[in-house]
Order: structure tokens, then sequence, then C-alpha cells
């Protein structure tokens, strides 16, 4: 349009304004609520970061203001100079990254074996196992999570029963300590040389169960998008099996596993559920990820002040997370289009 | 999907067969076929082990307070549990559909009210031209990867300080279930927004164009021809929406948990397990966690073509 508004006659004129503040009207219901139980505490949080923020500073009776402490709080944590037992700040941030890192790779890698297999041609019962396998994603996490804490307990669990019962078939009496590992609570590591307690491996294994099928189904999509002559191709040629999968399957399924695969990774990082209702943070904290510390300062302390400064590490973490996997994902990007 | 070219007029129980053979035209080796079964039926195995052991233990009738063994089907099976927790399954007095009612107010509340607005805001950000549309944008996206335990602190602290007088009831908006329904719509309206994006943008424009065409103005675009093509999309988004609100724990159990009469589902079901739960047995834990998933994982799975799209995607907020 090559009118100015000032040209146009008048009544033009305020429809182009009205057009100009449509875009606006359709996003101020969005913003407003956003701005309100959004934005507005997210800079709260940082405010409340910067002073001693009890519960004695927000009773609805007789709230006293918050004395100003400086960066206390995030020296504190630092330091892990906090007043609650087993804190150790870089030794929680290691075990998060880790975990979310282990997670990550064991989902991945088992999502696409499976798809693998029942991308076989000529499998039978293809659709059942697909419809069944989907069975650990219907159901809510929350449940998922307090099912498998009981299925680790040591004297009514099922993996120990399951444990006993796979002895019993090899010849090993029952009551063979091994059948009654305390998975969840078990204070020195299973694996000397691995700082790593049995409820990590147990966490993992529920994870696990958990997380790969949603891994299965990009990967299936990825493998269906595979045109079979390159197969063909490469058979003529007289790759193996093995070759096959490396030169043509994993090249493909690269771009649709790589962004999965980032966003697994944030979504493992930030897993409330295991830790905390399955775990609870045992032995000793040393299941603890940043979300559910941040959650015990809050709702366990009431240390609202720290778990704020809290908060505004993990945002940076994540900031920073994000930065490092979006250059991965474009240095990788180039050689898979 | 493997394309099934099974001809139209084909016998029900030979296309049945044919699916079952995978429908190719190459046939596997038998030798490789069993070795692919085994695999599999062990894969399916794991999956259901967790899911079966679960199922039997709530039909146990025994009434002792932990298993002793791995029961497929215990003798004498019964469904007292499922009696027992449906009317009384804490210590508490609410009954299991006082605290499904409590989840389904802020399961409805928090998805209806999160795709409403987040539907208009998402037409926005797909269609419409603005100054400030990317940064805009950015920040959803930012508030969308933070977990919500980063929104839910400072809001407890914010919310706690509203006092709401109205129609004769008078309570803190921080201890109520409307101000649960806040903190969800909080989490939730993020991932509408982006969710209902990214499905606009797969719509073609080229039905608006003709609309803009015949003179519809853009209120009439958004609710004539935009919003019927998207009902799809805001099914979906309301739905994960709502198991997200079914299954909230995190601000329903730091807003209310001191308050049993306003307690839900997974506060319940926490209390149930571990050092608090020294008194319920394992079949009603078991019975009342089939209770709590049985409805909405019935609904996601026979929707899984839709719905799995959407959480892989970002569906779930930890």
């Amino acid at each position: 349009m090559a009118t100015t508004s000032a040209a146009l006659p008048q009544p033009a004129r305020t429809r182009r304004v009205r057009r100009n503040m449509q875009p606006y009207l359709y996003l101020l219901p969005a913003f407003i609520v956003m701005g309100i139980i959004t934005f507005y505490p997210l800079l709260f949080q940082v405010w409340m970061s910067f002073h001693d923020f009890g519960l004695k500073n927000f009773r609805t009776v007789n709230p006293v203001p918050a004395p100003f402490i400086g960066l206390d709080n995030y020296i504190r944590i630092a330091e892990s100079q906090l007043q609650i037992p087993n804190f150790e700040f870089p030794r929680l941030v290691l075990f998060n990254i880790w975990w979310a890192f282990s997670n990550v790779v064991v989902h991945v890698v088992f999502g696409v074996l499976v798809a693998v297999v029942l991308n076989t041609k000529g499998l039978m019962f293809r659709g059942i196992y697909r419809a069944l396998f989907i069975l650990p994603v219907v159901i809510p996490s929350i449940i998922v999570a307090t099912v498998w804490r009981n299925m680790f307990d040591p004297d009514a669990g099922a993996v120990n029963f399951l444990l006993q019962g796979i002895g019993g078939l090899v010849g090993i009496a029952a009551d063979n300590p091994l059948f009654h590992l305390n998975w969840l609570r078990q204070s020195n590591d299973p694996i000397p040389f691995i700082p790593l307690p049995l409820a990590y491996f147990a966490m993992i294994t529920a994870n696990t169960w958990l997380g790969w099928p949603l891994n299965a189904v990009v990967a299936t999509g990825a493998l269906q998008s595979i045109p079979g002559d390159l197969y063909e191709a490469a058979e003529m040629d007289g790759a193996s099996a093995w070759q096959k999968f490396r030169t043509v399957t994993i090249p493909f399924l690269r771009p649709a596993m790589l962004p999965y695969a980032i966003y697994g990774f944030v979504i493992t990082f930030n897993l409330f559920f295991l830790p905390y209702f399955m775990t609870s943070g045992e032995p000793f904290g040393r299941t603890e990820i940043l979300v559910t510390q941040a959650y015990r300062l809050a709702q366990e302390r009431q240390l609202y002040g720290v778990a704020a400064a809290f908060s505004v590490y993990l945002f940076f973490l994540l900031l920073l997370i994000t930065l490092i996997t979006n250059r991965l994902a474009k240095a990788t990007k180039s050689y898979a289009d | 999907m493997t394309t099934i070219a099974t001809p139209r007029r084909m016998p029900f129980v030979s296309r049945a067969f044919a699916r079952a053979r995978g429908g190719d035209e190459r046939r596997m080796p038998v030798g490789r076929q069993i070795v692919m079964q085994v695999i599999c039926i062990f894969i399916l195995l794991t999956v259901l082990f967790p899911i079966i052991w679960i199922f039997s233990m709530s039909i146990d009738p025994r009434n002792i307070s932990r298993p002793d063994a791995l029961n497929l089907i215990p003798q004498g099976a019964s469904l007292q549990a499922y009696a027992k927790v449906l009317d009384h399954p804490t210590n508490n007095p609410i009954s299991f559909l006082g605290l499904m009612a409590n989840s389904l107010k802020i399961a409805l509340a928090s998805s209806v009210i999160a795709v409403a607005i987040g539907v208009t805001a998402a037409y926005a950000f797909s269609r419409l031209r603005f100054r400030g549309r990317e940064s805009l944008m950015i920040a959803i996206l930012g508030v969308l990867m933070l977990p919500s335990v980063a929104v839910i602190i400072p809001l407890y602290v914010f919310i706690n300080q509203f006092k709401i007088d109205f129609a004769g009831l008078s309570f803190n908006l921080r201890a109520s279930l409307v101000g649960v329904s806040l903190a969800v719509i909080s989490g939730q309206l993020p991932f509408a927004i982006w969710n209902l994006k990214g499905y606009l943008d797969t719509i073609p424009k080229d039905l608006e164009e003709a609309a803009a065409v015949d003179g519809a103005s853009q209120n009439q675009i958004f609710l004539r021809v935009v919003l019927p093509l998207a009902v799809p999309a805001v099914a979906v988004t309301a739905f994960l929406g709502f198991l997200g609100g079914w299954t909230e724990y995190l601000t329903a159990f730091m807003f209310i948990g001191g308050n049993p009469n306003d307690w839900t589902l997974s506060i319940a079901l926490n209390s149930m397990v571990g050092g608090f739960a020294r008194t319920t047995t394992w079949s009603e834990f078991a019975a009342f966690a089939i209770l709590f998933a049985l409805p909405v994982s019935v609904v996601f799975f026979f929707f899984q073509r839709y719905l799995v799209g959407g959480l892989a995607v970002g569906g779930v907020k930890g």
C-alpha cells in the first residue's frame, strides 16, 4: 500500500488504525493473564532472591518487611552453606546433568532399536505391539512414580520378588541378600568406582520404562520416511545389515531424533516426578535434582528467599543448556540436510 | 504404518491374517520371525509387568498391608479394595468422589481457560503481522522452558495476600482451588499458545484469503474460518491441559495441602505411599491408582494417534 494514512479519508484512517491495533487485541487476554500470574511472579522472584524472605514476610496477619541481603542467598547456595542436611550444590548440579544425559542416551538407543525391530518387513502382530508399547505413556507420571516406588520396596516390592523367582530357576535360594536389595535407600554404591547410588539405577530403570516408547514413535516416523530403494541400492552394492544401518538408517534418523533428544534432555533435567515421589532424594539427598530441591526449600523449609535464588540459578543453567544444545543442533544440521 | 495393499473385496478373515503377517509382500524366514517375536514378547512383558502387578495387587482380598509374592490372580480375588477406596481412601473424611470433584474442577477450569485465551493469541502469532511479534514469542517460549517449580514459589507468595470476600464466602485465594487453578493456568497457557500456533501454521491460508476477498473482517475470518478448522488441535490441547490439571501435584500440595477437604486425587495418592502410609494396605493404593489413571488413560489410549504428536513436542511439563 503506497498511500500514507494521512492521505486517506477519515473513515479509512480509523479503519487502518483499528487494523493495526487488532493483533494486540487478540493477544491482550493471554498477556493480561500471563502478566499477572507468570511474568510478574518471575520478576518478584528476582526481588525475593535478594532478600531474607521467609514466612513472616508474607503472612496475612501483620507481615514484616523483608531485609535486603544482597547476594547472600546466592553465595550461601554456591558454597553449600544452607541449614539443610546433605546439601552440596556442585554435586547436585553434576548429578542433575548426568541424570538427564544418561537417561536421554538410554531412551534414544532403546527407542531406535525397538523402532527398527518393529519396522522389519514381514513381522507378525506388528499392530498389536505398536498399540501396547505405548501404554507407559498414557499413564499419568505421578502414578508411574508412586507405583515404581512400591515396586522397588525391599521386602514387598515386585522387583525383588521377580529376582527371587529368576534366582529360583537357576537354583539360588530366595533368601540370598542379592534378592533383598534396599533399592531406594542403600547408602553404599553398588559399583565401587562410580559414585552413583543404587537408587539412581532404580530411577533410570523406571524412567526408561516410561521414556523409550515416545522415542520409538519419533524414530518410527523417521524410519518410514526412508525411501526403500536406498536399501535396495545398498544391498546391490553388497552392504551388510550393519552397514545398511550405519550408512542409510542413522543419517535419516538423525534430523528427527536430535531435536527430540534435546527436548528430552530438558524435560528429564526438570523431571520432578521420579526424584520426588520415587526416591524422595534418598539416600542422603543424592538423587535430588534442582527442581525437587527448590520445591523442598520452599515447601518443607519455608526458605522462600533461598528458593527464589535457587530458581534464578536454575534459569541460567537452563539458558546455558539451551544455548549449547542450539549450537549442537546447528553444527549437525548442515550434515543432516 | 506400512501401507497394507489389501484389495477391498478380500474377506475380513484373510485380511486380518494379512495384517497379522505384517501385510508385506516379502516374507520373513521362519527362524528370524521366531527370534523377532521372542524379542517383541520380552519387551511387551517388561511394559506390562508393572501394570499387571498393580492390577493383581488391587484385587487381592486378604487385606494384608504388603504383598508377599507375585500373584497374577490372587485366590478369592475381590473388589473390596475398590469399595474401600471409593468410600474412604485416606484417613480424612473425604471420599473418592470428593477428591475427584476437586481434581475435576482444577482440570476443567484450567484447560478451558488456557485454551480459550490461548487460541486467540496463537492466531495472532500465526497469522497477523505486528511490531514486537518475535520478542513476545520468545518470551512465551522462555516461560515454556521454565519448570513449573520456578513460577509457583513466587506465585504462592504473591497470591497469598489476596483475601476474597465474595457472595458470603470468605477465603484466602492461595488456599483455595481457585488459586491452584490459577497456578495451573500459568503453566499451561504458554504451552497452549505454542501448540495451537504450531497447528495453525500448518493450515493453508487459501480459505482465509478467499474469505478476505469476499469482504470478511478479521474477526469473521477467525471465528468462521480458522476456528472450525482448528477444532482438532483445540481438543488435543484441551485434553493435554486437562491431563495436567487432573494429575497436578506441586501446586495443589503447596497451596492446599493443609486442608484435606480440598485435597485432590494426586495429593491423596502420595499420602498412600512410603512413610505416610503405614496404615494403607497396598491393595488399596493399587485400587486407588487404577481408579485415578483409568479415565484419562483410556481416553489417551484410544486417541493416542492425535495426542502423542502433541506430547512429543512438549505436552509434559515437570
